[in-house]
C-alpha cells in the first residue's frame, strides 16, 4: 500500500547547510550534497533543500549547490526559497531538481502556480504555506516572507485555491509549533488535508517519533518533514522509520 | 547510444543523470533521425496525456514505431507507459500508440489523487525486474493508471490493483519513476540497458 513519506529537509545559506548534522564519518557535515546522500542512504523518502539566505541573492551559488546535490541523488529532490518566476523555476529544474517549492511568490500571484505547472507538470509544483493560528477558533492565517508578513488569507481557503491553480502538493508549516519540539499542529494539518485531494506534507514542531505517528493518524498528513530531529545523526531517521513501522504506520522500511 | 526522447514534457535531466551514473551513453533528443538510429529508446513522460500528441506531429511516433518493429529495446516511463496503450480518459481525443489494448483510467473517488509516494510492487517473472525482490518500493506520481493486462509484469495496489509495469519482447513500460526510486530503480534501468 501507499506509504507515508519522511522527508529530510536541509536549510542552506551560501552553499552550506545551516544546523548541519553531527557526524563522525562525514568529511564535511555542512555540505548539502554529502548530507543529502547520507540521508538518502539512511532511508529518507525525499530531500527538500530550502535556500534561507537573506534576499536570496546568490542564485548562482544555489544553482551550483542544486547541481552537486542532484548528481548523486536518485530519490525525489525538491528545491525552494526565493523562487519568484517561471525562469527561476526553469533554472532550478535544469540544475536537477524534480520539484520546486514556492510560497510568497505564489500568494502574490497565483497564476505563477499554473504557469510552472503547465510547463513542468503539477507533480513538480509544491506550494508551501506558513500558517499561524488566528484569533478566530480553528482558523489559521497564511504568512509570507519567511513568516514575517501576514497575508490576510485564510490558510485552508488558500490551500484550496492553490490546488485549483495546479499545485501538486502542499507543504504546510505551523509557525506556532516550528522549533518547539512539542509536536506538529494536527488540527491545522487535518483542516488542510481534509479540504484538498492533493498530498499534504506536514512541517513544524516534530521532536520525536510519537509526533509523526500523531500527524499521520490525527493530522491526516501524507508526508512529514524531518529537520531538527535529524540534527543528531542519520541513525535517527532509521530509528524513526522503525518506530513508525512498529506502531502500524505504513512506511518504506526497510529500504 | 540510448535516445531519451524529448517531446516537450518529461523529466529528462533525471533520467540522463541515472544513465550517466550507470556509465551508459545517452542523449536527450527531439530529432526523429537520432531516435531512429539509437541502440535503445527511453520515453519519459510527465504532465497531461494530451501533450503526447506532439509525438505524432513531430515524426517521433513514426521513428519509435519503426525502431520497435526492428527490435530496438524501448522503455516508456509514467505517461510514456500510458502512451503505449490506446488512450487515456485524461484526454479522450488523443490517441496513444496503440501497441497494447486498453485505455488509461482515473483512480476511484475512494482514494486521494494523484497517487504520490513510495508503494510496493507485486512482481511476476520478467527481464526488466531481474534481481529485484517482490514487494520492493518504488516512487509513483500520477493521476491516471493502466488497468491490469496480459502484458502486466508488476502490479501495485492503490484503490484497487493496476499495472505498475508491462513487458512484451523488447518493449517495456513502467508507471513509476525508476530514476527516482533509489537502488531499485537504478537496478531496473541497468536491466533495461543490458536487455
Amino acid at each position: 500500500m501507499l506509504t507515508k513519506r519522511i522527508i529530510a529537509c536541509l536549510d542552506v545559506d551560501g552553499g552550506r547547510v545551516v544546523k548541519g548534522v553531527q557526524f563522525v564519518n562525514l568529511r564535511d557535515a555542512g555540505d548539502p550534497a554529502e548530507l543529502a546522500k547520507a540521508h538518502s542512504e539512511a532511508g529518507a523518502d525525499e530531500i527538500v533543500l530550502l535556500d534561507i539566505s537573506a534576499a536570496h541573492q546568490k542564485r548562482a551559488t544555489l544553482l551550483d549547490t542544486v547541481r552537486r546535490t542532484a548528481r548523486q541523488l536518485f530519490i525525489p529532490f525538491t528545491v525552494g526559497g526565493g523562487i519568484r518566476t517561471l525562469e527561476e523555476a526553469a533554472a532550478v529544474f535544469a540544475a536537477g531538481a524534480d520539484k520546486i517549492s514556492i510560497n510568497s511568490a505564489a500568494l502574490a500571484d497565483p497564476t505563477l502556480i499554473t504557469c510552472i505547472a503547465e510547463r513542468f507538470g503539477s507533480q513538480a509544483v509544491v506550494v508551501a504555506i506558513d500558517a499561524k493560528r488566528s484569533a478566530k477558533a480553528q482558523k489559521w492565517e497564511a504568512f509570507t516572507h519567511g513568516g514575517r508578513k501576514p497575508s490576510g488569507r485564510d490558510t485552508v481557503a488558500w490551500a484550496r485555491e492553490a490546488e485549483s491553480r495546479g499545485a501538486g502538493e502542499i507543504l504546510l508549516t505551523s509557525m506556532d509549533r516550528d522549533g518547539t519540539n512539542s509536536g506538529f499542529d494536527c488540527d491545522l494539518t487535518c483542516a488542510v488535508a481534509d479540504s484538498v485531494r492533493i498530498p499534504v506534507i506536514a512541517s513544524g514542531g516534530a521532536g520525536k517519533a510519537d509526533h509523526f505517528v500523531e500527524v499521520f493518524r490525527e493530522g491526516h498528513a501524507d508526508a512529514a518533514l524531518a529537520a531538527s530531529i535529524l540534527h543528531y545523526g542519520t541513525s535517527r531517521l532509521a530509528d524513526l522509520k522503525q518506530e513508525l513501522s512498529a506502531q502500524g504506520i505504513p512506511v518504506r522500511w526497510p529500504c | 547510444m540510448i535516445a531519451i526522447v524529448d517531446y516537450g514534457a518529461g523529466n529528462l535531466v533525471s533520467v540522463k543523470k541515472a544513465l550517466d551514473w550507470l556509465g551508459q551513453e545517452s542523449a536527450i533528443t527531439s530529432d526523429p533521425t537520432t531516435v531512429a538510429g539509437a541502440t535503445r529508446i527511453i520515453l519519459p513522460g510527465v504532465g497531461h496525456f494530451a501533450a503526447t500528441a506532439a509525438l505524432g506531429r513531430s515524426g517521433l511516433q513514426d521513428a519509435i514505431s519503426s525502431a520497435i518493429g526492428r527490435g530496438i529495446p524501448f522503455l516508456g516511463i509514467c505517461v510514456g507507459l500510458q502512451w503505449m496503450f490506446e488512450g487515456s480518459q485524461e484526454s479522450p481525443e488523443t490517441p496513444g500508440l496503440g501497441l497494447f489494448r486498453g485505455q488509461c483510467e482515473r483512480f476511484p473517488a475512494t482514494v486521494k489523487s494523484p497517487h504520490v509516494g513510495w508503494n510496493q510492487l507485486q512482481l511476476s517473472s520478467s527481464r526488466l525486474f531481474q534481481g529485484i525482490a517482490s514487494q520492493s518500493f518504488v516512487y509513483f506520481t500520477h493521476s491516471f493508471r493502466v488497468p491490469l493486462a496480459d502484458t502486466t509484469v508488476a502490479r501495485c495496489e492503490y484503490g484497487g490493483q493496476f499495472s505498475a509495469a508491462v513487458e512484451r519482447d523488447g518493449v517495456f513500460g513502467v508507471q513509476f519513476h525508476p530514476e527516482k526510486s533509489g537502488e531499485v530503480g537504478l537496478r531496473l534501468l541497468r536491466n533495461f540497458c543490458l536487455v
